[in-house]
């Protein structure tokens, strides 16, 4: 190690070269990118949020600076009562939400069955290979794929029909709860898999002394998952929960190509990016939709602040910690014995 | 004494019966759940295929669970359908997606290079800066950067669906990961002493030594390119630049009822397969992929 050092040293002097300049050239196409195509739209999209400026027809309106007109506008109620952008706010959510439980509930209980050296589950490179697929879909195929299986005259309504459940068509897309449940199962089917695998990971890098000590100790399956397992998952599941949280805030495809972009019925699977989108597609409309965009990074933000605040609060739990302790504790012991 | 030890020995004999049936029902059980799981995962692709099978009046004459006769049938209407031409846009994302994931994988590991090997001034800020600004939801540069492009006459070109994907941060995280974890620095001062210059000593000798942690963030970049929809759809408007997405979705608002139903599903079959043929062969890798990539954070 120190003849290393020495000779790299030497080796300097030598030359008296610095390599620093290097270090610059090498990272300047990022950030030169990132500059260019990130952080200046980033900043035009905050920007434009406080100019009127959209398309009336083929006529330009504006850009005239607004201040927070556009927000004022977003949050005021329409004829009906309704503020479009909480609604969009609230589908979103629990667009997302639904999916989300038993995306990780399920994703624990594969990731505890897949570890469990009890268990010792077979095939698992096979399960893993086949929930892990439909990650890697393309979400707008994917969407449309289920529009054709569940339309009117798709696959479900016929069998549905002809093991004489229904007597005609069930227009899966006129109602709420059935449009929801179908985002929600996509949403599911995309993602459990993905969450799955990163959880596997993460419970195999927990010490498996801690395991096989709690074992001998006498505590059951539960016991082992609340006091060791989950405490010392804490980590990784609130950075899989934050990161799915940030997904379900951007959701988009799978509505936006189900419902054909009208978030139907009556806007109920309509959501926030579906909404910035619209503003986009139909006029141009710069500033709302940018006033949408600082609002969802606001919500992303703050949602991401909470989450990991309190779940991480949970893992500093001294409970928490006094169980690893004890659990190494016993460790040792089995060790010794 | 004795009859008394062969009572425990008998009672902890049926306590371990106990507990090995307990066992093997578990395991009945857990299998059903991963074998149901399995099924609903493939069920949905498995009646895609079926259903590109069968020819229209099959379809709407009711449901099948086995193939029919008009899979190349669909498969050449598809491919010549005048409305969406399925070929362009096929062609149209692999150049988006292969260059994407050429400029993703060289640029990352170029970057990470620069951070890993070489001290500077402002390299931890550099380091920590990257790690911030991964989080950031990229619908937030949406909007201006649609404006930007529009201004800029860059609309109807794959200059912004191509360029940004030098700026990875989470690829240039992976890099950096792998580069801490086989890249002894002492390669790099070998390749000085033999007088090759630094840019050549990454070209030549770094570049190979990457080749797993490239292939893995190669495939991850061209599906997730491949898949893109929202960005491509503000941007695109002629015909022949589309990309697959945005024809799937036209297919979903053209008026479904008039549509070939066994064209539908050979598109979305021939949307998809690109995809899931690469899976198929490097599902091992990919998987693996998905785990280093996420955890180490």
């Amino acid at each position: 190690m120190a003849k290393q050092i020495r000779s790299e040293l030497g080796g300097r002097r030598h030359r008296s070269v610095s390599y620093a300049k290097w270090g610059y050239i090498f990272i300047t196409p990022f950030f030169l990118v990132y500059l260019v195509f990130t952080l200046v739209p980033q900043l035009l999209t905050v920007y434009n949020s406080f100019f009127e400026n959209y398309m009336d027809g083929l006529k330009q309106i504006g850009p005239t600076f607004v201040g927070f007109k556009n927000y004022i506008t977003l949050f005021t109620p329409d004829k009906t009562g309704t503020i479009d952008i909480l609604k969009y706010a609230g589908n979103t959510f629990i667009l997302w939400i639904l999916g989300a439980i038993p995306q990780f509930l399920i994703a624990l209980l594969l990731a505890v069955f897949f570890t469990s050296y009890r268990l010792n589950i077979r095939g698992q490179g096979f399960f893993k290979t086949v929930i892990y697929m439909p990650n890697l879909i393309m979400a707008s195929a994917f969407s449309m794929l289920f529009y054709t299986l569940f339309s009117n005259i798709g696959p479900v309504n016929q069998v549905l029909q002809s093991m004489g459940i229904l007597d005609q068509p069930l227009d899966f897309f006129a109602s709420k709860i059935t449009v929801r449940s179908l985002v929600a199962l996509m949403n599911f089917l995309m993602w459990f898999g993905n969450t799955t695998i990163v959880l596997m990971a993460g419970i195999m890098g927990i010490d498996q002394s801690l395991f096989e000590s709690a074992t001998i100790d006498g505590a059951n399956a539960w016991k082992v998952f609340f006091r060791i397992t989950m405490p010392l998952l804490m980590p990784i599941f609130v950075y899989c929960f934050i990161t799915a949280m940030i997904g379900g805030i951007q959701m988009f495809d799978v509505p936006q190509v189900l419902t054909n972009g009208k978030g139907m019925p009556d806007r109920t699977s309509f959501t926030m990016v579906m909404y910035l989108n619209n503003f986009l597609q139909t006029s141009k409309d710069y500033g709302r939709s940018g006033a949408v965009s600082v609002i969802i990074f606001v919500i992303t933000a703050v949602l991401g602040g909470i989450v990991y605040k309190t779940l991480a609060a949970q893992y500093q739990d001294p409970d928490a910690k006094k169980a690893e302790r004890k659990a190494r504790r016993l460790a040792k012991k089995g060790g010794n014995a | 004494m004795s009859t008394n030890s062969k009572a425990v020995v008998r009672k902890g004999l049926s306590d371990n019966d106990k507990g090995r049936l307990q066992l093997t029902l578990l395991r009945i059980l857990v299998y059903a759940i991963l074998i149901f799981l399995s099924v609903l995962c493939l069920f949905s692709f498995y009646l895609m295929i079926v259903n590109a099978s069968r020819s229209n009046a099959q379809l709407q004459a009711g449901f099948r669970l086995l193939p029919q006769e008009h899979f190349l049938d669909n498969l050449r209407n598809a491919w010549t359908d005048a409305s969406i031409n399925i070929p362009r846009g096929m062609l149209n994302s692999l150049i988006v997606a292969a260059s994407s994931a050429v400029l993703t994988t060289y640029f990352s590991a170029l970057t990470a290079y620069g951070v890993h090997v070489y001290e500077f001034k402002g390299k931890k800020l550099v380091f920590t800066f990257i790690m911030a600004i991964m989080m950031i939801p990229s619908q937030v540069s949406a909007v201006g950067f649609v404006q930007m492009m529009n201004k800029l006459h860059l609309n109807n070109s794959y200059i912004p669906l191509i360029i940004p994907a030098i700026a990875a941060p989470i690829v240039f995280f992976y890099m950096k990961q792998y580069m801490e974890s086989v890249l002894p620095l002492e390669i790099v001062e070998a390749a000085r002493v033999d007088g090759s210059n630094e840019f050549r000593t990454f070209n030549t000798i770094i570049l190979p030594i990457m080749k797993p942690a490239i292939a893995v963030q190669a495939i991850f970049s061209f599906v997730s390119s491949w898949n893109n929809y929202f960005i491509p759809a503000l941007l695109i408007d002629k015909a022949e630049l589309k990309t697959v997405p945005i024809m799937i979705a036209q297919l979903r608002s053209a008026d479904y009822s008039k549509f070939d139903l066994g064209k539908v599903y050979m598109f979305i079959l021939l949307a998809i397969l690109p995809v899931l043929l690469v899976y198929i062969i490097l599902s091992k890798s990919i998987i693996k992929g998905v785990t280093s990539g996420s955890v180490k954070g």
